[in-house]
């Protein structure tokens, strides 16, 4: 049985008919195609699928649409506002990524870091990034990237 | 103007990337377009008694579901191994999907393809397959032992070849001459890529125009095309477009040809509709060729000055179930002919041995042969230099081979054309700072913790060359590659290369080069890659192979757009074309100010009214073919120091600087950034990273739960800088800069541990435990 | 990845999710989903109904009372964390919440669905058995407390009856002279632990007068080890008693064995986990 679902997704509101099962990811790419954000994984771990739901960055291939009722969902697509972010910026500008793959929830977790904290350290930022893989970068400069949009904000 | 060269130009990729318009295989939707799911096998060797589709192909969106047996009957072939080592190599057939038996967990045995990947992953479940399990063969030893069972009924003894490389008995003399011997027995181990963008296919067959068009997540299109068309399939070439888009990440497990690309040309033939794969990540686990896997024993012969007499090297290479696209020439000719590294070893001989388990197939990873080398080398270096009582960095200097002795012509066949490896080690040890870390290690050892410093002083091999050679050691394809440039009209310039980038970043560095030598804004200059249709040929990436060879290859492409540009100007200024000088973007007559730009050129190159139509042709585009003469090498110098926690065995890495010699560098930003990513690679492989499969063949290391890779938390900022020792023979001086740092980082990093525990060896990964137990047994 | 289908029902109130709960043969209750989702994504889980209790406000507060705080089953790992009120309270299990897993596990992950999930390798059951909780339930025969050394029965398995539901968690209020800490030692790949350790311990003029240890992740359930708490009960617990009273802390064939650790590393790292912990818990208690 379906669901009717309301959901915010990029500041544009949705009302929709989900399968229980779909999950948030899904309906991001295969129902909004959203496709910047990116599944990695099957279980939990490389956070190339983080979004921010109602202000705090979630897996969103561990959570189900239906369960976004009411939510404002905010994923890479939804990161411009009249310009690039700053962490998007700092990204570009530390070369802070190489394939690119990892980039939007590498994004989304530094998102939702410096929300609540302006001025991590460096070991901050790096334990901040417990969620995610980069295969590419050696993080090395996606935490100058960090720091740069930090400073920036 | 238009000096790129050696700048840290931003890259022009990235706007879509963080932005999350990027393109993968697996974000493209076509209309009516299917899904498949791969139905696998759960054991690692078991006959296939029948499988029954009945149930599976009634479930609801169902459209097809499809066995191994449907392809052959259709005529497809078997998926060939693209390196031929030695006359009789046993080339089992390796089919799209398994006939009668399946040979590793993983082994795709049908296929269901539905309205939605739900609806196929649900309907897999009902499908039904009666395997008779059959004992297998895991590990190498358990493969070569008598009465083993046999993954193939063609391989009699699991072996596909064996293989030897150099002067055995010189090398034999130097070891029974020896003033020393270090012997060394060591397991490099099997490793999984794990680049973070699972693979994805999709086929797409127009019937109205008979084109088949396959997206795939590869480094290498057009080999994909052609092994699709001329060896597996028989599709007319001319009719298959294959395109990767972007790619999240490779590492070599993208190179090669893989079943579900056969399964997605061919399924989407058969239902006339659009067939999408994008792999989970569990199935990349067990589908996505793995790396490494050598059990190896290795003497060094030393006379009793320290200067190393001769090596002798014996190692048995784990092949998997089946040889993927380069799997022979990994353990061989891309790992035997590195054993000189940065050494003046007079004697080498090598013997590899290719063996079949029922394991994922293995094949080239970040590094592919020269890791293992390396880490065979640099590791005895430093036990020897504990066996002789002298200082590791002091043992590697005195058997380098000297700066004057280049070109130099190692026993393993190579040439090294260039190199100085002592300015390198210079400045790493400046860097480091290498007397005030002896002293900081002394006094914290006087505090009871263990602090260790790790040396690595390697040399690579790129951009396997010239293609003559290529065949000689049994490469079935040229190693060349093509670069074409295409002017246009209002001199806006586009750029056709084989190779591909899926995180190098050669939209910019391309770009770079090419507008620097035209002299025009990088803004006019775009490069397009991964897409048969409008790339002449290629090989593709891997190998550190993209700017050494398929930059050269542009390089030569401009020079044909200059030629002919400047017979142009001639033509427009009435001048001798020998009088036109090209300077900063224009055409002008020596001596005079008579000149034109480079766009007009362009324009009249298209728009001509006054051609000598039968000297000079319109138009202003050229394809250029480039076969390096040698292949490059990199070198280097690396230096780790390493903390490790006297309670759990926890390596913490301190500091880890690394200076590298890649030659010319066109974008120093993009180079420290593939060093970086190399370096935490084969850090991976020194501490975490493990692939691991019990007795039956099971993978216990399947997931990111079990499979460890480096976090941010774990690395260091990583201090890196550059010597620079062009490349003799290529037009642009540049080597490659994708491997360095895997290739250093691993012995680098279990040297520096060794160092930390005073003890010989531990073997990787250097887990807590691991390391916990080598400080046990102190 | 996507789970097989099943049926969703989002549950207003307590009572209401028992009515579905106990209307269903093969239902399951889903909280932050963080366990649970991962499972059905693999298939290794497939139930026939999710009862979703996350919009039950009731179950989302932390409360203190005289001697205790408690904790709402919905907590996430992040809002414990964060929480003022554990923060003053009950710091120790502000620090353990903030351990857990990633940021994003944190973020959506909840104390009463960690504990119902049960995995042997999770971080909240040592934590729980050390400081003695409460776990309190309620189910179709109405409520009940379970004390923490009932709850944890073995592997992904708790006194919890199929129907009932965690509504919070009970934590004693720490005392100046008590001090309790957690020791893990995390698998590098999954970030759950392969051995981790709580301590607490009342000190009284220098003398431990009472000490409660327990493990997680080392054996197929958490466990409390009160041969070890019985040799540190009324001794001074300086550095020489621990270190004594902790060697050979956990038998190793008594432990799990496998690619995070084999039995003899877990063993040694539970003695070097619970000394880390029984220490850093006696210099809160003696501060």
């Amino acid at each position: 049985m379906s669901h009717k679902v309301h959901v915010i997704v990029n500041s544009t509101a949705h009302e929709v008919e989900v399968e229980p099962r779909q999950l948030l990811v899904e309906f991001l790419r295969d129902t909004l195609g959203l496709t910047g954000t990116h599944v990695g994984c099957d279980t939990s771990q490389c956070g190339a699928c983080n979004v921010i739901v109602n202000g705090s960055c979630v897996k969103s291939c561990t959570v189900l649409t239906v369960q976004c009722d009411g939510c404002e969902v905010t994923s890479i697509e939804g990161m411009e506002n009249g310009g690039l972010h700053p962490l998007q910026d700092a990204f570009r500008e530390e070369h802070g990524l190489q394939c690119g793959f990892c980039t939007p929830g590498m994004i989304m977790a530094a998102v939702d870091l410096l929300s609540h904290n302006p001025s991590p350290s460096e070991e901050e930022i790096r334990h901040a990034l417990e969620g995610n893989y980069c295969r590419c970068t050696g993080y090395h400069n996606i935490v100058r990237a960090i720091q740069r949009a930090a400073a920036a904000m | 103007m238009a000096d790129y060269i050696g700048k840290s130009v931003k890259r022009v990729e990235d706007r879509r990337f963080i932005t999350g318009r990027g393109n993968y295989t697996d974000d493209i939707v076509i209309p009516k377009m299917t899904f498949a799911w791969i139905v696998r096998s759960p054991y690692a060797h078991a006959r296939i008694r029948s499988i029954n589709t009945a149930e599976a192909a009634s479930q609801p969106g169902v459209v097809a579901v499809f066995v191994g047996q449907d392809l052959v009957d259709d005529g497809i072939n078997p998926i060939p191994t693209g390196w031929q080592i030695g006359d009789d190599m046993k080339e089992p057939p390796h089919h799209t999907l398994a006939v009668d038996k399946v040979r590793h967990v993983g082994d795709g045995v049908a296929v269901i393809i539905a309205e939605s990947r739900q609806a196929a992953h649900d309907a897999a479940e009902m499908l039904e397959v009666d395997y008779e399990p059959l004992g297998a063969v895991v590990g190498m030893d358990a493969a070569l032992a008598e009465g083993a069972p046999l993954v193939h009924d063609g391989a009699p003894d699991n072996v596909s070849f064996t293989w030897q490389l150099g002067d055995e008995d010189a090398t034999m003399k130097a070891l029974a001459n020896a003033h020393h011997v270090t012997t060394y027995e060591l397991v490099n181990q099997r490793l999984i890529p794990n680049a973070i963008e699972p693979r994805s296919v999709i086929g797409h067959h127009n019937d109205a125009t008979g084109e088949l068009t396959l997206y795939t997540s590869s480094q290498n299109p057009h080999l994909i095309r052609l092994l699709l068309c001329a060896f597996v399939t028989g599709l007319p070439e001319h009719k298959v477009r294959v395109i990767s888009p972007d790619v999240g990440g490779g590492f070599g497990s993208k190179i090669f040809h893989y079943p579900e690309e056969v399964l997605c040309a061919w399924a989407t033939r058969k239902i006339n509709r659009p067939v999408k794969w994008t792999a989970e990540r569990s199935e990349s686990f067990v589908t996505d060729a793995q790396g490494r896997d050598h059990i190896t024993t290795a003497k060094m012969a030393f006379d009793g000055g320290g200067k190393i007499t001769g090596l002798h090297v014996e190692t048995m290479a784990n092949m998997g179930a089946y040889l993927s696209t380069f799997a022979g020439g990994i353990p061989t000719w891309l790992y035997g002919t590195l054993l000189a590294g940065q050494y003046a070893t007079p004697a080498i001989s090598v013997h590899t041995k290719g063996i079949f388990t029922n394991t994922v197939p293995v094949d080239a990873l970040r590094g592919a042969g020269r890791p293992e080398a390396t880490f065979l080398l640099e590791r005895m270096l430093d036990i020897a230099a504990g066996e002789l009582g002298r200082d590791p960095v002091e043992l590697r200097r005195l058997n380098f081979i000297r700066s004057d002795q280049f070109p130099y012509t190692t026993p393993v066949v190579l040439q090294y054309d260039s190199g100085d490896y002592d300015a390198a080690l210079d400045r790493a040890l400046e860097m480091a700072g290498y007397e005030d870390l002896r002293r900081m290690q002394e006094e914290a050892r006087e505090q009871g913790r263990l602090v260790g410093i790790g040396f690595s002083t390697y040399i690579e091999a790129c951009g396997i060359a010239p293609s003559a050679v290529a065949g000689a050691i049994g490469a079935r394809a040229g190693l060349y590659e093509s670069g074409m440039i295409r002017v246009h009209p209002t001199g806006k310039v586009q750029v056709y290369t084989g190779v591909h980038s899926h995180g190098q970043g050669h939209e910019t560095t391309f770009a770079q080069l090419v507008a620097h030598h035209l002299q025009i804004p990088m803004e006019d200059v775009e490069l397009v890659h991964g897409d048969t249709a409008q790339i002449p040929f290629g090989m593709g990436t891997y190998g550190s192979r993209s700017l050494a060879v398929g930059g050269s290859a542009i390089y030569r492409a401009v020079e044909k757009v200059l030629t002919k540009a400047r017979k142009i100007a001639a033509h427009k200024l009435e001048a001798a074309e020998e009088d036109i000088v090209y300077r900063e973007g224009s055409f002008t007559v020596a001596g005079t100010d008579r000149s034109v730009g480079f766009a007009d050129i362009a324009l009249t190159a298209y728009v001509p009214h006054d051609y000598p139509i039968e000297e000079l042709e319109p138009g202003l585009e050229f394809n250029a073919f480039y076969d390096p003469k040698n292949f490059t090498f990199p070198f280097g110098a690396h230096i780790s120091v390493v903390e490790v926690n006297t309670e759990t065995g926890e390596v913490e890495i301190l500091r880890y600087v690394a200076v590298d010699d890649v030659g010319e560098v066109i974008n120093p930003m993009i180079v420290d950034g593939q060093v970086h990513g190399g370096i935490a690679h084969g850090i991976g492989q020194a501490l975490m990273e493990h692939g691991v499969y019990d007795d039956d063949g099971q993978p216990l290391s399947g997931s990111f739960m079990d499979y460890t890779m480096p976090r941010a938390a774990d690395l260091p900022m990583f201090e890196v800088d550059r010597t620079v020792t062009p490349c003799p023979h290529n037009p642009i001086g540049a080597k490659g800069a994708g491997e360095t740092g895997t290739i250093a980082a691993t012995p680098c990093i279990v040297n520096a541990v060794c160092d930390a525990l005073r003890v010989r060896d531990i073997p990787m990964p250097l887990t807590p435990e691991r390391v916990w137990r080598a400080m046990q047994s102190r | 990845m996507t789970p097989s289908a099943f049926e969703y029902v989002r549950a207003r109130s307590v009572e209401d999710a028992l009515v579905h709960l106990a209307g269903s043969e093969d239902a399951k209750v889903l909280a932050g989903g963080h366990s649970l989702l991962p499972a059905m994504k693999l298939r290794l889980d497939d139930p026939a109904l999710l009862v979703d209790i996350s919009g039950i406000e009731a179950l989302k507060s932390t409360e203190r009372f005289d001697d205790c705080i408690a904790v709402g089953a919905l907590a996430t790992h992040r809002s414990v964390e964060m929480s003022e009120i554990v923060r003053t309270y009950c710091a120790p299990l502000a620090k353990v919440a903030g351990g857990i897993g990633d940021p994003q596990v944190r973020n959506r992950g909840t104390i009463g669905g960690s504990l119902a999930h049960a995995d042997p390798a999770a971080d909240y059951p040592a934590v729980v058995l050390a400081l003695d909780a409460t776990v309190s339930v309620r189910g179709p025969q109405g409520s009940r407390k379970i004390a923490a050394s009932d709850f944890f029965l073995g592997l992904f398995e708790t006194a919890l009856e199929p129907r009932e539901l965690i509504t919070k968690v009970c934590f004693p209020v720490l005392g100046s002279a008590e001090g309790a800490a957690y020791a893990k030692f995390a698998n590098p790949a999954s970030k759950y632990a392969v051995v981790g350790v709580a301590a607490w311990v009342v000190m009284t003029d220098g003398i431990c007068t009472d000490v409660r240890l327990g493990v997680t992740g080392a054996a197929s359930r958490p466990h409390r080890v009160t041969a070890v708490e019985a040799a540190l009960r009324g001794t001074a617990m300086d550095a020489a008693i621990i270190e004594s009273a902790t060697e050979g802390f956990a038998r190793p064939d008594a432990l799990l064995g496998d690619l995070g650790g084999s039995r003899e590393y877990r063993s040694h790292l539970c003695t070097v986990m619970a000394r880390r912990a029984i220490s850093e818990a006696v210099a809160q208690a003696s501060a």
